[in-house]
């Protein structure tokens, strides 16, 4: 280990008081200071090196407490750290601890969260999510991992109990931005290794974070209530959460409207007419997800979308207006970069395709699939393999029409979902339906994917793509250096990009503190409260 | 009679084993495994899941570890899926849960399926056998995935009588829609068949004899008619009840009751294999269990049954 950097010519002290949302003057409190909210399935896990789903992550953001938090428009506060130091070289951020307790009494300490970070990196709690560490480019991570380095290598050391040193494998323009991040919430040692798996069950649990779970009935509901031992206690108003499994979206929805939940998601299609009837509760969101048709541009793929002109002409022949405000009719957008357009400080490239008319980007499509040795003589045949969703079925049933007057011919291929996945990852389709969210603010997380050694099941490579993205890890403007990549990505089409995501919910007018301009649709319990009806 | 069951008892357990290999090698050839997901696992991760698990052992070896665990320690393993529970764990929650539902749907499917069964054969082509026979096919044309979304619709949006799902032991309100959408086709079911076996019977030489000693007609019905006419009904309750008792999706899915319907269709869509194996497990042998009773109901019925 080498000694702390004492050069900080870069001291960022965030000296902001953490931003809970208050009530505001003249407003009245609910007595009962309660929020019931929709969960599509049961929570998998509690356990945060073990969650990897969204539903968990809202858990666990009540239950746990990062080192940062995120407010309501998705930049960064405050959480655990009161502040942070960041080396002259980015590799290295020492964080001061604030004053804080775990549920059980215990202080909060460094060593907690060194503790958690090995844990999730330690082959032996086989995490699914490891490989966040790896994105933070947290040292000895991807070694650690591998089983060639004990975890306590990781590049994670609690100088005292209050101040956290983390040392990075590069400078990472996004490294604080995964701070808010489930994987990364401190976990209490003598509680895990007291109960194993079992302790995250409700008496057992343990955590840092505004809330403690009261109970968890798997598939049903689970309830948690306000911790007094949190260290902003005083400013938490909501008292009691309970997230509540309904598996029928629908079937939510009418128990919305019966008044059992604050918060449901709007079956696709019925945002209109909800948006109508209840202007007051229906609510679109802009959501960090891209939903995107893959072309195999692999030796297993077919020969007809090695050739770029054939992919252009299929993301051009797409009728993204007709997917957007037809079929799914939620405030989607239609996308025409692969990074959503509402991620932070994301500068889309001025797309041709964007401004053309749908008439004028269909005869473009033709000429190149003329061009390409292709019409409706000699029509190119593909299949375009979705999982089972009604949603997908239908976009992939409008996407065939709108290609078949092209001359192409598509074969719908509706697989389940673990077929989808193990044929996409072993390249094993023409073209198929993909969606990435974001896991931080900020566009690497979607164009990582098509780096020549990222997800990318399509396998398309571009040497001055992977550049661009290397470059950007060091750069101190990012921005251009992203554009030009969606440039590319607009003129090699490895993908045709379809949609934008948007969350549309229907949100009960009393509850207040919901954050609506946060792209990755974080919230904190303890920013909501209910006013009196 | 006692032998025969004990013959019987005998043969469950190699079918039990050669159930188990079946399913652990069918599951095995699905497509993916419960690692597989849109976000592909780097190769190392995979690798520390597969070893933490097993899965990384040839698959004979995987069976055998199986059902050791099972047979020596009554443990079914770690839910793949569900990291923080086994799946003792995991039954031990939703069966008790879908075993209530589906116990008290069984009860009332059955009471009224006979009932309207038996009522319709004596009133034959009278108005009450039409009214039976119109319910029963109206039970049975409305499945349950379309009545469980209008109960809700009715009895908790329109009338907020009832809670719109959940669970709780203490409080019957959130039994009563489950049960409900449960029983109904199934209760068709009982009643057409009821129906037509009571009428074979009602024309049967004892049956007429009965009449012509001047026995009171709800005599004849109940006490030499009814049961002769509930054997076919008996063999069609044997396994109807291990599939109520198990859960339904449908119902696990409307109501969100956290029945081990759902996980068990979860289980194989996400291959969670040690679930799908344990719930597996239990349904087989629950099959096993009141196939055997229902043969024996059979002789206790009819007395010209042996074994």
């Amino acid at each position: 280990m080498t000694k702390l950097f004492t050069t900080t010519a870069l001291l960022i002290v965030m000296a902001l008081p953490a931003s809970a949302v208050q009530p505001a003057e003249g407003e009245t409190l609910a007595e009962s200071q309660t929020y019931t909210y929709w969960l599509l399935d049961a929570i998998k896990t509690l356990d945060p090196a073990k969650n990897t789903d969204v539903e968990g992550s809202d858990v666990l953001r009540q239950l746990f407490e990062g080192l940062l938090n995120e407010d309501g428009t998705g930049g960064m506060v405050p959480g655990a750290a009161e502040s942070y130091d960041e080396s002259e070289d980015r590799l290295t951020y020492t964080f001061t601890l604030r004053d804080a307790r775990w549920s059980n009494g215990d202080p909060v300490t460094a060593g907690d969260f060194v503790y958690a970070w090995r844990r999730v990196v330690d082959p032996r709690t086989a995490s699914e999510y490891a490989w966040f560490l790896e994105l933070m480019n947290i040292r000895n991570a991807t070694q650690i991992i591998a089983g060639q380095l004990p975890p306590d290598q990781l590049g994670v050391r609690a100088i005292d109990d209050k101040t956290l040193e983390v040392r990075l494998t590069a400078p990472t323009p996004f490294f604080l931005k995964t701070l808010a991040h489930a994987t990364t919430y401190p976990v209490p040692q003598r509680v895990v290794e007291e109960h194993g798996d079992a302790w995250t069950q409700p008496g057992n649990l343990v955590g840092n974070g505004a809330f403690t779970l009261d109970s968890h009935t798997l598939g049903v509901d689970i309830t948690l209530s306000r911790n007094p031992d949190y260290w902003d206690a005083a400013n938490v108003v909501m008292q009691t959460v309970r997230g509540v499994t309904v598996n029928d979206n629908n079937v939510g929805l009418t128990r919305y409207l019966a008044g059992e939940l604050d918060r449901v998601q709007i079956p696709a299609g019925q945002y209109p007419r909800l948006s109508q009837e209840h202007p007051d509760q229906a609510v679109s969101i802009p959501y960090a997800c891209s939903y995107a048709y893959v072309f195999n541009v692999s030796d297993k793929g077919p020969a007809a979308l090695k050739d770029v002109r054939v992919r252009q002409a299929l993301s051009l022949g797409l009728n993204r207006d007709i997917i957007v405000n037809q079929v799914l009719q939620g405030g989607q957008k239609p996308a025409y970069s692969w990074t959503h357009w509402a991620i932070d400080g994301f500068q889309a490239p001025d797309a041709e395709i964007a401004s053309m008319t749908q008439e004028e980007r269909s005869d473009r499509a033709r000429a190149l699939l003329a061009e390409a040795g292709y019409g409706p003589d000699n029509p190119v045949s593909l299949t375009l393999q979705y999982n089972m969703d009604e949603n997908h079925k239908k976009l992939a049933i409008a996407a065939q029409q709108f290609w078949k007057p092209l001359g192409v011919k598509i074969t719908l291929n509706n697989v389940e979902w673990k077929v989808h996945t193990d044929r996409m990852q072993s390249q094993d389709f023409d073209m198929a339906r993909y969606a990435w969210c974001a896991d931080y603010n900020e566009a690497s997380t979607f164009l990582d994917w098509f780096r020549t050694d990222g997800y990318n099941s399509g396998k398309w490579s571009n040497a001055e793509y992977d550049r661009l993205l290397a470059d950007s890890k060091t750069a101190e403007d990012t921005a251009p250096l992203y554009k030009r990549a969606e440039e590319i990505l607009a003129a090699e089409v490895p993908a045709a990009f379809v949609y934008h995501y948007a969350k549309v919910d229907m949100i009960n007018p009393a509850i207040r503190g919901i954050p609506t301009r946060n792209v990755t649709n974080s919230w904190y319990a303890k920013d909501l409260y209910r006013l009196a009806e | 009679m006692l032998g025969y069951v004990i013959r019987r008892l005998a043969i469950a357990i190699p079918t039990l084993l050669l159930l188990i290999v079946l399913s652990f090698v069918l599951m095995h050839l699905a497509p993916g495994g419960p690692f597989t997901q849109e976000r592909a696992l780097p190769p190392q991760v995979l690798a520390n899941l597969n070893a933490k698990y097993g899965l990384d052992d040839p698959l004979w070896r995987q069976i055998w570890n199986y059902v050791h665990g099972v047979v020596v320690h009554f443990d079914f393993g770690p839910s793949f899926v569900y990291p923080d529970r086994t799946v003792n764990q995991l039954i031990a929650d939703g069966f008790p849960v879908t075993l209530t539902y589906g116990s008290l749907a069984f009860l009332a499917a059955v009471t009224v399926g006979v009932a309207l069964g038996t009522l319709a054969a004596v009133r034959h082509n009278g108005w009450l056998d039409y009214l039976a026979v119109g319910v029963s096919i109206g039970a049975q044309v409305l499945p349950n995935f379309v009545m469980a979304p209008i109960l809700v619709l009715v009895f908790t949006l329109w009338l907020r009588l009832l809670p719109g799902g959940g669970w709780s032991f203490s409080d019957p309100s959130f039994w009563i829609m489950p049960v409900v959408a449960l029983s109904t086709s199934y209760m068709a079911s009982i009643a057409r068949i009821t129906r037509s076996s009571m009428l074979e019977v009602l024309g049967s030489d004892h049956v007429r004899t009965a009449r012509a000693k001047g026995m009171p007609e709800h005599r004849v019905v109940l006490h030499h008619a009814l049961r002769p006419a509930m054997l076919p009904v008996i063999s069609y309750l044997g396994p109807v009840f291990v599939s109520m008792i198990t859960g339904s999706v449908v119902i696990d899915i409307y109501f969100s009751t956290g029945g081990i319907g759902k996980a068990f269709v979860d289980s194989a869509l996400n291959r969670d294999y040690a679930v799908m194996m344990g719930i597996t497990i239990l349904v087989g042998a629950l099959t096993i269990l009141f196939n055997l009773l229902v043969d024996i109901l059979y002789a206790w019925i009819d007395p010209k049954i042996r074994y």
